[in-house]
């Protein structure tokens, strides 16, 4: 019908061949990623925080060694201090994964998209899958930076550990996984909430005010629920040595990636019935 | 092509879109008319698939524009409201979109050029005037070359070149053989460029029709204007016939409720002599405010369908009754 009802324009080129396709909406998000400034510091602040923070807190523990009891010394974490700079890189990242959508909320730039995109749903994969590679590749290339760079500096007192030590690898792609993890739930955290002041005030919610919040029930209470909290549950591939009261690094850090697969399914379904 | 059918959105209570029935036509300029409030934009926003509409279909081409594997192509739009990220370059913004349906950078060049952005186009879009925000629309509604172009208030607070610009780029489209869907809710531009009107109010259909007949409709009730040696004759035999008249201070005679082929008519009978005989002439302007009058003034009154569908009737021009 369209055929034959929609006159031809004269000097119209043959553009058949093109149409939207996922590949092509994630080279838009991809384009719509790195040309804002924000996203551009907003990483390249998560960069320097998870390569930079753990060489630095090394560096203040060499330079205090004589200083240090003999129980400091002793409990030293070589690769938990080295790798500390992901609770910052996913203040960063989580900010930013809000941001990626209500930006467009904000701006109107939303109505853009999905007139271009109209099935709304690769938009929403195309943020999450273009977000997530790079916030994958950019935390695991800075977790090994601050690493190596923390270990470097532990050697002056002997603490260093090997790549090679239990736990080592696991905890250096557990920060980079869980920071990452922690951005696609920001992505639909904002696709739900639609603004950035509420999005980002849900995500502090829930992981950082919700945990003191179950500090105060009766600790049998709390040592229950402790366990379940998304940042409790998720954190326990980033740390070597996580607290007693949580389930296995890729135990918890099961839970936490199914946490994120629930909010992003309502976040897609909500984004095809409410009116853009 | 654009087919509505029974088209209706309410949000909550406010009825916004009041099953309205309408098609566009391939190849022609349709200027979609009605104050302020009367449900345009809304309309325009559940033809392209940004709302979803409580009952009834809309359809470009032949489908629903959320099943359109290429929307780009299909229909270009320019809304009323800011679409665009205010952080990204005019280029950028451009080329991100043309980047979905795989649309080559050549092209956003092309189209950055035709609507005159290349000095500002890498820069900011926060920093840009209204008219240059409206010329990076325009752009973004061309980048497919669709065949049918919707614009909602295209010339809203524009200066007068920018105004100009948008007149000249709507007769450019309207000649190139394009389909142009233009919602306003002032005459002026209208009377220029559109070939059909469809007119709302209250998010119901008013008029969908072409120019002429819908300034002849509104003009059904407009006065005659008769110049006559033997006026008070003929003022008789006016109201002898059911009409009413007034004398105008230039001596001519305003006549209501009679067309100018009835009091010609009158005239001959009496054996009068005529001097001047016109049907006064109303604009689209004069057309539009009539026939939407009952819509903005009685918009919390319980006025049923037929009256708001057929507000002008002989005689009824003159005060605007609702009987």
């Amino acid at each position: 019908m369209s055929a034959t009802t929609a006159p031809t324009l004269p000097g119209r080129a043959d553009r058949s061949h093109e149409r939207v396709t996922l590949p092509r909406v994630i080279r838009s998000e991809w384009t719509k990623l790195w040309t804002l400034r924000s996203t551009r510091w907003s990483l390249a602040l998560a960069f320097l925080a998870q390569a930079g923070l753990g060489p630095l807190i090394a560096l203040i523990e060499m330079a205090r060694w004589s200083h240090l009891t003999l129980q400091d010394r002793l409990t030293i974490n070589p690769i938990d201090h080295s790798l500390g700079g992901w609770h910052l890189a996913q203040l960063a990242v989580a900010i930013l994964g809000v941001m990626t959508i209500t930006g467009e909320y904000h701006t109107g730039m939303i109505r853009s998209s999905m007139m271009a995109a109209p099935k709304r749903l690769p938009v929403l994969w195309a943020k999450l899958i273009v977000f997530s590679v790079v916030v994958l590749v950019l935390m695991l290339v800075a977790a090994f930076i601050g690493f190596l760079g923390g270990q470097a500096i532990f050697t002056q007192h002997h603490v260093n550990v090997a790549l090679s030590a239990p736990r080592a690898l696991r905890t250096i792609f557990g920060a980079a996984l869980f920071t990452t993890v922690t951005g696609a739930l920001c992505i639909a955290l904002g696709t739900i909430v639609r603004r950035t002041a509420g999005g980002i005030a849900l995500f502090v919610g829930v992981f950082f005010v919700l945990p003191g919040l179950i500090e105060i029930l009766p600790s049998t209470t709390a040592n229950a629920i402790h366990p379940y909290l998304p940042n409790n549950a998720g954190g326990t591939i980033a740390q070597a040595l996580a607290d007693p009261f949580t389930f296995s690094a890729w135990g918890g850090f099961a839970l936490f990636c199914g946490y994120t697969v629930a909010v992003i399914a309502i976040a897609a379904v909500l984004l095809l019935r409410r009116d853009a | 092509m654009i087919e509505v059918r029974g088209l209706s959105k309410h949000y909550g209570e406010r009825v916004a879109v009041d099953d309205l029935t309408f098609t566009i036509k391939p190849g022609t300029v349709t200027g979609f008319l009605g104050p302020n409030g009367a449900g345009k934009s809304t309309t325009m926003r559940l033809i392209l698939g940004l709302d979803r509409p409580t009952g009834g279909i809309a359809t470009v081409n032949g489908k629903q524009y959320r099943d359109l594997v290429a929307p780009l192509h299909e229909v270009g739009a320019l809304l009323e409201a800011r679409a665009v990220h205010t952080g990204r370059s005019g280029y950028n913004h451009l080329l991100a979109l043309a980047q979905t349906h795989g649309i080559p950078r050549s092209r956003v060049a092309e189209v950055i050029e035709l609507v005159g952005l290349e000095s500002v186009a890498r820069k900011r879009v926060g920093g840009f005037s209204l008219g240059m925000g409206q010329r990076l629309g325009v752009a973004a509604a061309l980048l497919g070359e669709p065949a049918t172009v919707v614009l909602d208030e295209p010339a809203n607070g524009l200066d007068p070149e920018g105004i100009r610009w948008i007149r000249n780029l709507l007769k450019g489209l309207a000649a190139e053989g394009r389909t142009v869907f233009l919602s306003s809710h002032l005459m002026s531009e209208m009377e220029q460029t559109a070939d059909h009107l469809i007119v709302i109010g209250r998010g119901r259909l008013i008029a969908d029709t072409d120019v002429a007949s819908f300034v002849a409709r509104a003009s059904s009730g407009a006065p005659v204007r008769v110049r006559s040696p033997q006026l008070p004759a003929l003022a008789a035999a006016v109201k002898t016939a059911g009409g009413t008249s007034e004398s105008l201070e230039d001596g001519a005679l305003q006549v209501y409720g009679l067309t100018s082929e009835q009091v010609g008519e009158i005239a001959a009978a009496q054996q009068l002599v005529l001097h001047e005989l016109t049907p006064v002439q109303v604009s689209l302007e004069d057309a539009f405010m009539d026939i939407t009058k009952e819509s903005v003034e009685y918009q919390h009154s319980e006025t049923s369908p037929t009256d708001v569908a057929m507000p002008v009737s002989a005689g009824s021009a003159a005060n605007g009754g609702d009987s």
